[in-house]
């Protein structure tokens, strides 16, 4: 599948009647070679969609299991760079698409149309960057149209409608919805407007996924009820790292609730 | 300005996450309505005289004039502003934005050196703000007195251990705090960063420096002067005093930055001498970083000038040559912190020492009925401490 794969398979799953279980890995955390080994394991255990964090020093959208992951995988040596040499080599291991990311800043001294020309060689399906707003996104999309990847743009709690309209039109793989106002990791707490805030989003036909905050079973069976698909970040982290023996068994359990 | 909003050429913009683009959009619409509003201007500007103290003095320092043998050398005395630096222009400016014009209850802050973090707590005591402040614990030890103050004031500093545990790691957590209590919290960015609209609002309440200092200027030397030096960390100082003197074309103006142990060293803050373009903390600017875009590691002997980037505006007049940056090391802000003390009974915080420092390159080599005005950024209680630790006294 060559261009264009989140919007293709989210189309896929949405025909099928059925949500989208995306997890999110840090790339790197604590080396590529595990790395490669947990792409193959979210695979198997059901995942729609992968998210592959780009490790960077200041994660200022994230809590700190991810921030403590980026620190693991700086550590052992993880850039940009060797990232995508890597997703190249591993291309065609699975069928899952994957999506990248990473702050802006290692994509803009990466160069940004090299980034994009290489990261399609290496079968990177979207791209989501958490620092950069849809005002400042013109080349970054034209880029990323050219070389056949999604981009997927944040909407948040506090997003006006003006807003959620433009970040919508700017989407096209789907419309990653940050479920609270705060951090990666951080206590799902639903607001009340929760429910009529995603219905806005979801009214401009594009899929809506759900991240931020959610860590069990429980919580992402309810978000899937609203949305198209459910994003599991920190606490797929967290049990990586510190139970890794765990990890198949609550990842199946975040897809089967999903 | 360039065409774009919130650009200076090509640097500027706005990079954050998407929960805070309706609280920039926000804070623009509030400044935009504070430039017009009579009332709020009448406010602050009275308050700049009665509770700052402002104009701040501009002084000849004749014995430092006669020791460097050069132009005639002026300070800035904003070491003389309430809170004992020129932050408190721009954190009043804000904490009455944020309580008057936008109807926040809370204002959070990160500070390095101290100085934003005592001036933005002041500014919350006196507009009745809850206040709490990012502070590496790096900077804590480094300046604990400030972090005493703002105790004193009323302020929480709640302590930041990640990364280098400096000011770039307090903005990252004050970012973070923002992102999640948006909706009640104004955020008081201390320097002339970050995501537009800050740039320009910082710049905004702390070009007053610059007016003040032209129209004394002018009152006691009957012209404008040659040169004009300022410390460069995030760049609020010197904003403050360029602004005004940017269409001067005869008015040379220099910006000094952290040279720390020396660029060859790695260990230092100077962004111009060894930095590259990049997106760090909301703007496009001079980040120093590694081939990867990964944020280096700074060092600085002054925590205030400690940070891995450097205000978008900065970059645009480096690279369009309207200013010329360069540095000074901890040794020569060292030297230049005591020799201002002795010369002339001024101990300047060492931050301002930096530009101390390369007047005292310049001066000498310039005809004496040159004029320099260095702008003393704050004063240097805070650091005497530190300083002492450095020369092996224990106080």
């Amino acid at each position: 599948m060559k261009g264009f794969a989140v919007r293709g398979k989210l189309e896929y799953i949405k025909k099928q009647g059925k949500k989208a279980f995306i997890p999110y890995i840090m790339a790197g955390d604590p080396s590529l070679d595990e790395t490669a080994k947990r792409l193959k394991l979210l695979h198997e255990a059901g995942a729609d969609l992968i998210e592959l964090g780009v490790p960077f020093t200041d994660p200022l959208a994230d809590g700190p299991t991810i921030q403590r992951a980026a620190e693991r995988a700086l550590n052992s040596g993880t850039t940009l760079r060797k990232i995508i040499s890597f997703l190249h080599d591993f291309k065609g291991s699975i069928d899952t698409p994957i999506i990248l990311m990473t702050y802006l800043n290692p994509v803009f001294c990466y160069g940004i149309e090299k980034f994009f020309h290489d990261a399609s060689e290496a079968n990177v399906a979207g791209v989501i960057f958490p620092d950069l707003t849809v005002e400042e996104s013109d080349s970054y999309r034209d880029f990323a149209k050219a070389y056949g990847i999604d981009t997927i743009f944040l909407v948040a709690p506090t997003s006006t409608p003006q807003r959620v309209k433009k970040v919508v039109r700017s989407s096209t793989g789907f419309v990653y919805y940050v479920s609270i106002t705060g951090i990666t990791g951080t206590e799902l707490r639903l607001e009340s407007t929760f429910n009529e805030h995603i219905n806005f989003v979801k009214s401009f036909g594009k899929p809506v996924c759900v991240g931020f905050g959610v860590s069990t079973p429980q919580e992402a069976k309810y978000v899937a009820k609203f949305a198209d698909g459910v994003i599991v970040g920190s606490a797929i982290v967290k049990i990586f790292h510190e139970a890794p023996e765990r990890a198949y068994e609550f990842i199946k359990s975040l897809r089967e609730a999903v | 300005m360039g065409k774009k909003r919130g650009y200076f050429g090509e640097y500027g913009g706005c990079f954050v996450p998407e929960t805070l683009m309706p609280a920039l959009e926000e804070l623009e619409r509030a400044f935009q309505r504070a430039k017009r509003d009579k009332n709020f201007n009448a406010e602050f500007e009275s308050l700049l005289k009665d509770y700052v103290g402002r104009p701040t003095p501009l002084y000849f320092a004749r014995r430092l004039t006669e020791h460097l043998g050069g132009a005639k050398i002026y300070l800035k005395r904003e070491d003389l502003a309430h809170t004992g630096a020129h932050k408190i222009n721009n954190a009043l400016g804000q904490a009455l934005l944020a309580s008057r014009l936008m109807k926040k209850q809370r204002i959070i802050a990160e500070t390095g050196a101290g100085q934003h973090g005592v001036a933005t707590a002041t500014g919350a005591a006196l507009a009745g703000l809850s206040c709490d402040i990012y502070m590496g614990t790096e900077d804590i030890r480094r300046q604990k007195l400030n972090v005493f103050r703002m105790n004193l004031l009323g302020a929480r500093v709640i302590p930041v251990d990640t990364g280098s545990k400096t000011l770039k790691d307090a903005i990252n957590e004050a970012l973070r705090d923002w992102t999640t209590n948006v909706r009640t919290t104004h955020y008081v960015l201390g320097t002339v960063f970050g995501p537009h609209p800050y740039p320009l609002l910082v710049r905004y309440f702390q070009s007053v420096i610059g007016r003040e200092a032209k129209k004394q200027i002018i009152q006691k030397e009957g012209k404008l002067p040659e040169v004009l030096i300022a410390c460069v960390g995030g760049g609020s100082n010197s904003i403050g005093l360029f602004s005004a003197f940017l269409d001067d074309k005869d008015v040379k103006m220099i910006g000094v930055e952290a040279g720390g142990k020396g660029i060859d060293t790695g260990l230092h803050a100077a962004r111009f001498a060894g930095g590259a373009k990049g997106i760090f903390q909301g703007c496009l600017s001079y980040v120093l970083e590694n081939k990867d875009g990964n944020i280096l590691q700074t060092h600085s002997v002054s925590a205030g000038l400690d940070y891995a980037s450097v205000g978008p505006e900065h970059a645009y007049l480096k690279d369009t040559g309207r200013v010329t940056y360069t540095y000074a090391t901890d040794e020569e802000a060292l030297q230049s912190f005591e020799l201002l003390s002795r010369l002339e009974g001024i101990i300047p915080a060492l931050e301002s020492a930096h530009a101390v420092a390369l007047a005292v390159k310049i001066a000498p080599k310039m005809p004496k009925d040159s004029v320099v005005i260095v702008n003393l950024s704050g004063r240097g209680d805070k650091d005497v401490q530190e300083v002492a630790r450095i020369k092996g006294i224990s106080l």
